[in-house]
């Protein structure tokens, strides 16, 4: 009887732009010095969007918010990567998505004071709720890409998750499915190491995320998740892919969630200040940056500029949050049915 | 007009929705060229193709979120979980996201969906294949809960949840699959959901069941002059229509083949407490299953409400 190999694997992992801001000139995607400064102002957009975030949490002004710092290449080298026809499946961590996309962003804060209002997404933009349930998000968006490709539409469907995700029946359900019937569906894993206080080699046995997808029939790839040239060039790549019929992938992004999971969580209770330390020097921002000055457009004065445009925009998007009145209470009912039940309507009157 | 079953019916509806609204789609495990396990889809894979009737992994989870994302994408997705039982796998799914997804877009997504599983005890299947644990689902306020007791409402009930904005959970009371056989109208007609309806009148007690026990109760109140009324929607529930008969019985007997605690039958009691008390010459009653879980086919009969405990039920209330 013979024992035969009938089956080998490789996984490609990518990086182009490395933390000295050193760049692979074979692998750099085609994209002009003033997209490239885009893409650092969004980075930056994001950094300060999400510091103010914290701090308003902090001042009780908000409620709890998960942070997104450290994984702004990730978000934006994504965002980048999507068409106004492409469907985005978010988690609950990609507030730098939504930014790049350009998102109202008094909106995306009202989410998180506590505010539903804010899950109705505007309709120019084809973008779920953020999903809090983790992993849940998958097979709607396998769903998504059944639709798309039932109506014959140019666009693929873009899903977020992070590892902790990866655990999950769902992520499982859904990579089948779209291996099964060659969806137009990228699969984007933030692998952020930490799924609160459980890391990666906590989820999975295996040495990477990225290699899950062979057993599911299609590519997966891991990108270096903090060089957003990487990650814009592996997600357009896969998304065009799809688009054109050629079938599911996932991207593997690996970074860093340099904060807490959220502001109700304290990560120096199972992380070390070496590793923290060690993330921070790699920051993705720090080697876009590095990379914009080597092409003669960064500067400290010009970065001085966008660090006070974002904080301009964040500034007004506060004022404009907190001036948007309390929800009233017949907004409980708000979407609960097409038409509430006889007994829902007396409910509502009773508020 | 045709004498169907109902599994003929429910093929019948399905089809005739599927030829008018190039949106509907069915999902889920054999569906397509097996024509699923009761044959429900049967042909329908042939004349529609496999885009429309797709089948899937064996994936219950997937296959509800699958049609949650469809169906938030402007198609009406029609997903068929095999068994109740398995309905378990995939209630996150349905749960947390197809029944509160237009509530938490705020409107921006509907979720127009018809899950349909079978459901009930009586068919000597394995362990998990007859569950009637409707009242998990009546808990979510965005899911509508529908139960077809005979062939002819189950075409209409299903046209209708078909041309719902929102999801609706289609169950179909295996037993009665090919047990019942009435005159189904070719054409289309829609029963409308949230309507219960006075399934044989009476005057000196009411009777209220739904699904596969409606055809058991029309058999226990043969001698009594019972009204019966057929739930047909579960959630949201037509108690305008239970406590108007209530009012004029003055009695009421509750039937449903799932465990006693928590069933539809405290709802149904509850609000016939609360609201029709005055009305109520005697106590309440509910004949239900035990609480413990669905045997299998050597206990079923001591697990099911039979004719006898239906009849002693009303036997009882008769005395006050």
């Amino acid at each position: 009887m013979p024992d035969t190999v009938i089956a080998t694997f490789q996984v490609r992992q990518l990086t182009i732009l490395d933390p000295s801001g050193d760049v692979d000139l074979a692998l750099l995607p085609k994209l002009s010095d003033d997209r490239l400064w885009e893409m650092y102002r969004f980075m930056v957009l994001t950094r300060v969007f999400d510091e103010r975030a914290v701090s308003l949490q902090r001042e009780g002004r908000m409620g709890t918010y998960p942070p997104v710092k450290g994984q702004e290449a990730t978000q934006v080298g994504s965002a980048f990567a999507l068409t106004k026809e492409d469907w985005i499946f978010p988690s609950f961590r990609e507030m730098g998505v939504h930014l790049t996309l350009g998102f109202p962003i008094p909106q995306l804060l009202q989410y998180w004071t506590g505010d539903e209002r804010a899950q109705r997404i505007p309709e120019q933009f084809k973008i779920f709720p953020f999903c809090v349930a983790v992993g849940s998000q998958l097979p709607q968006a396998v769903g998504a890409a059944l639709a798309v490709r039932y109506r014959r539409e140019p666009a693929a469907v873009a899903v977020f998750f992070g590892d902790g995700a990866t655990s999950k029946g769902d992520f499982h359900e859904a990579m089948n499915m779209a291996g099964v019937y060659r969806l137009p569906i990228v699969f984007i894993c933030q692998n952020n190491q930490w799924a609160i206080s459980v890391p990666v080699k906590g989820q999975t046995a295996s040495a990477t995320l990225a290699q899950k997808a062979v057993g599911y029939g299609f590519e997966g790839i891991q990108v270096d998740g903090n060089d957003v040239l990487a990650v814009y060039a592996a997600v357009s790549g896969a998304l065009e892919k799809a688009r054109r019929g050629e079938g599911p992938a996932m991207v593997e992004c690996l970074t860093y969630r340099m904060a807490d999971h959220t502001t109700a969580d304290d990560a120096g209770r199972y992380r070390s200040p070496e590793e923290v330390e060690y993330w921070r020097s790699r920051d993705p921002l720090l080697r876009m940056e590095r990379y914009l000055e080597s092409r003669g457009r960064w500067t400290p004065e010009a970065a001085g500029e966008v660090r006070g445009w974002a904080t301009a925009a964040i500034d007004q998007a506060v004022r404009e949050m907190e001036e948007i009145p309390p929800p009233e209470p017949a907004e409980l009912f708000e979407g609960a049915l097409a038409e509430l039940t006889p007994r829902q309507k007396r409910q509502r009157k009773e508020r | 007009m045709a004498q169907l079953n109902m599994v003929q019916a429910i093929n019948q509806a399905l089809a005739q929705e599927m030829a008018r609204d190039d949106r509907v789609v069915i999902i889920g495990e054999d569906v397509g060229r097996d024509g699923g396990v009761f044959r429900v889809t049967e042909g329908l894979q042939d004349r529609f193709g496999p885009e429309r009737v797709l089948d899937t992994p064996l994936s219950e989870s997937g296959i509800m979120g699958a049609a949650i994302g469809m169906a938030a994408c402007g198609l009406r997705p029609v997903p068929e979980i095999q068994f109740m039982g398995f309905t378990y796998s995939a209630f996150e799914q349905l749960f947390a996201h197809g029944a509160r997804l237009r509530s938490r877009s705020r409107g921006r997504f509907g979720c127009p969906m018809v899950v349909r599983t079978p459901y009930g005890g009586g068919i000597k299947a394995p362990e998990l294949h007859e569950e009637s644990t409707e009242a998990l689902f009546c808990q979510a306020p965005g899911l509508k809960v529908v139960v077809p007791s005979g062939p002819y409402n189950a075409k209409g009930l299903l046209l209708a949840s078909l041309r719902d904005p929102d999801p609706v959970l289609f169950l179909e009371p295996t037993r009665l699959y090919r047990m019942i056989k009435e005159e189904v109208p070719e054409g289309e007609y829609l029963v409308e959901l949230g309507r219960a309806r006075v399934a044989r009148p009476g005057r000196e007690v009411t009777v209220v069941a739904w699904g596969s026990m409606l055809e058991r109760v029309l058999k226990a109140v043969a001698g009594f002059d019972a009204e019966v009324i057929d739930m047909l929607t579960l959630n949201p529930l037509d108690m305008e229509c239970v406590l108007g008969s209530v009012k004029k019985t003055g009695r009421a007997v509750i039937v449903h083949e799932a465990a006693l605690t928590c069933g539809v039958g405290a709802e149904i009691a509850a609000t016939l407490a609360c609201d029709g008390i005055l009305f109520l010459r005697g106590p309440v009653k509910r004949v239900a299953a035990p609480d413990v879980p669905v045997p299998l086919a050597k206990l079923i009969d001591h697990y099911l409400p039979s004719i006898q405990q239906i009849q002693a039920a009303v036997e009882d209330v008769l005395k006050y």
